[in-house]
């Protein structure tokens, strides 16, 4: 074990690397060993997260930082693990196997290479996670982007072959910013490395000020774009309601990948410690997390399908969360982790959800069509009118769970997405730390209504939907739902589930991680103190 | 040579933004096409532009940072070439599928 755990951190990247290269020698039609090989590489993925989660939960002192090809640290490339990258990870790994075991039972089958883009995809958004370095995380993003756009288009059909030309055409346009930014901090740091960036920006002259905010600027508008924030958002409702259900459920945190690099980067290079530089573009995400969350709110309300409606949630949740970094306070920042864990979880389900539930109501315009008679046979005779029987069985677990998201996307008092809000407001009416006292910004108080109104109209927008969906006379269109698609919405709620109940433990790995984002010095510090590997080590280098 | 790479640079970003907000599929890719070749000279341009002088150091030779132009960005550059070029190339793959499926070239799949 002392062996293998130096390299446990790069075994996120790894592992889907391998699986999805490895899928490319089977044959479509060898499904079942995809399916295994798949299956593994998800399950791999959840116990290296949680072993990696561990780690970065135990570890007080030092970042695990991973040299890569052993270089010296501030000239390679590094990959670095903190409480923050495992915490995502081990979240990309739970909607991995949940998107996957429900993408099982129909959608892998619905077009080619499914498997393997799905695990390129795993491996774009961990490695985006785990870099510390700029450049490589343009090429993580690029590998993340490129297998999105191969699921963006699984299944085919005009929607989505619509939807995919504008959100690929969206995507290159945004990473062509990306390039802009990142180049523009090359030319005025010398330096890609983002501890080193960290450790310079302080040192920057006056004049070369103005170029190093511009091109951070730039940089802030690429992932803005990923995250959705308004008006750079108008794609995202549509793109993700025309993607197969279990894509857009793992699309869920793709938007988050943005909201994470902006956190990561924000805190890192625009901290206290940049001199003149502190606190650059905290304003910019605050307003622009609130115009999302207003955008996003009414789009909750306007939206006649479900599917809007839950695209229209992703948006709400990354305004949230983009105001709630905008506000620059430690306390704020462990409310609104938990609150991306929440609601990431809470969308994932919903969009899962989303499936099942329509599956009954307009199963002529299912574009599975084509697939649907390998299941058909085998559940024909569920469908027989059982007389007496008032909500059958399906619809009873569906309504549940439907129930469910509703309660969570509105945030009210049982489940997580109520903890979550809930720790978001005290910091933000206590910001000098509770029974401190301290003036509330006026900020605060915007940020707390319209949280709240955007709670209400998720409650309005799901009642209404619910009422409709659930309590319209049942005709004999109960869907067709198998054990394995309802699983992976059930272990999905029931995380949130546990994500209430285990709030405390929950609460303190995400206050500590806070505390080490707005403290980088430790992360710095790690990153040029990481140890190389001894010449005796040397064959552990691959 | 800084005027010319930064005309250069600016025709290319003009048309390209021209293009990619034109309503014609094919016109777009050429836009982002136009794009990506300007900020390849851009990030080209961020290592600072130098004449005659090689961006690798010669083994034994004591080390004069002046003698040396940056090797960083020519290697950042020939990745973005890359990827830009693998992206373009799929992007494409989804035009041709949107012109069979819609019979049109509209970015809307529709002519307004």
């Amino acid at each position: 074990m002392s062996y293998w755990s130096p390299h446990l951190v790069i075994a996120p990247i790894i592992i889907p690397l391998v699986a999805g290269a490895l899928m490319l020698f089977l044959d479509e039609r060898q499904r079942f060993g995809k399916a295994m090989i798949s299956i593994v590489s998800v399950l791999l993925l959840l116990v290296v997260s949680i072993a990696l989660v561990r780690h970065a939960g135990a570890d007080t002192t030092r970042d695990s930082v991973y040299l890569l090809g052993n270089w010296p640290s501030p000239f390679a490339i590094v990959l670095v693990l903190d409480r923050l990258s495992a915490l995502m990870l081990l979240l990309s790994s739970v909607l991995g196997i949940a998107a996957l075991v429900f993408a099982l039972a129909r959608w892998a089958k619905a077009g080619p290479h499914f498997h393997t883009m799905f695990q390129l995809l795993l491996m774009g958004i961990n490695g985006a996670f785990l870099t510390g370095d700029l450049f490589n995380l343009f090429v993580f993003f690029e590998v993340m982007l490129a297998a999105s756009y191969g699921l963006v288009l699984h299944g085919s059909g005009p929607v989505r072959v619509k939807a995919g030309l504008h959100y690929i055409a969206i995507n290159l346009a945004a990473s062509l910013l990306f390039l802009i930014g990142v180049s523009l901090i090359y030319g005025v740091t010398g330096t890609l490395n983002m501890a080193d960036l960290a450790a310079r920006i302080p040192e920057v002259t006056d004049g070369d000020r103005m170029l190093l905010e511009a091109g951070a600027a730039v940089l802030g508008v690429a992932f803005l774009v990923k995250a959705g924030m308004w008006p750079l958002s108008f794609w995202l409702p549509t793109t993700y309601t025309a993607a197969a259900a279990p894509i857009a459920a793992i699309f869920a945190i793709m938007s988050k990948v943005g909201i994470y690099v902006l956190l990561r980067l924000s805190l890192l290079l625009f901290g206290g410690a940049a001199a003149a530089s502190a606190g650059f573009g905290s304003q910019v995400l605050l307003f622009g997390g609130l115009a999302t969350v207003t955008f996003g709110l009414i789009g909750v309300l306007a939206s006649q399908a479900l599917g809007r409606l839950a695209g229209y949630s992703v948006l709400v949740s990354s305004g949230t969360l983009l105001a709630a970094i905008g506000l620059g306070n430690v306390g704020v920042t462990a409310g609104a982790l938990f609150y991306l864990v929440s609601s990431t979880l809470t969308i994932s389900a919903f969009f899962l959800l989303i499936e099942l539930v329509e599956r009954g109501q307009d199963a002529a315009a299912s574009v599975l069509a084509v697939t649907a008679e390998a299941f058909g046979d085998a559940d024909e005779e569920e469908e027989e009118d059982e007389v007496g029987v008032a909500i059958p069985g399906t619809l009873a677990v569906l309504g549940i769970s439907f129930a469910a998201c509703g309660i969570l996307l509105a945030g009210l008092p049982p489940l997580s997405g109520f903890v979550a809000k809930f720790t978001m407001f005290t910091a933000m009416f206590n910001p000098e730390g509770l029974g401190n006292g301290g003036a509330i910004s006026s900020a605060s108080w915007w940020v707390v209504m319209l949280l709240i109104l955007s709670g209400l109209s998720a409650l309005i927008a799901m009642t209404r939907s619910g009422i409709h969906t659930f309590w319209a006379p049942i005709e004999a269109t109960v869907p067709r739902v198998l054990l394995i698609e309802i699983a992976p919405v059930a272990i999905l709620l029931f995380l949130c589930l546990m994500l209430t109940v285990q709030a405390g433990p929950v609460m303190r790995y995400m206050e500590a991680t806070a505390q080490a984002l707005y403290a980088p010095q430790a992360y710095v510090e790690g990153v040029f103190e990481a140890p190389r590997a001894g010449v005796p080590n040397g064959e552990a280098q691959q | 040579m800084e005027l010319v790479l930064a005309i250069g640079i600016g025709v290319m970003t003009g048309s390209g933004v021209w293009l990619l907000l034109r309503p014609r599929t094919y016109q777009v890719i050429i836009g982002l096409l136009l794009l990506s070749y300007a900020v390849n000279l851009f990030i080209f341009g961020m290592g600072r532009l130098r004449m005659n002088v090689p961006p690798v150091v010669e083994p034994g030779v004591p080390v004069d940072p002046a003698a040396f132009t940056d090797p960083i960005p020519q290697a950042l550059v020939l990745t973005a070439i890359v990827i830009g070029f693998a992206t373009t190339a799929l992007f494409l793959v989804v035009l041709l599928a949107s012109r069979g499926l819609t019979g049109t070239d509209h970015v809307d799949g529709r002519e307004q």
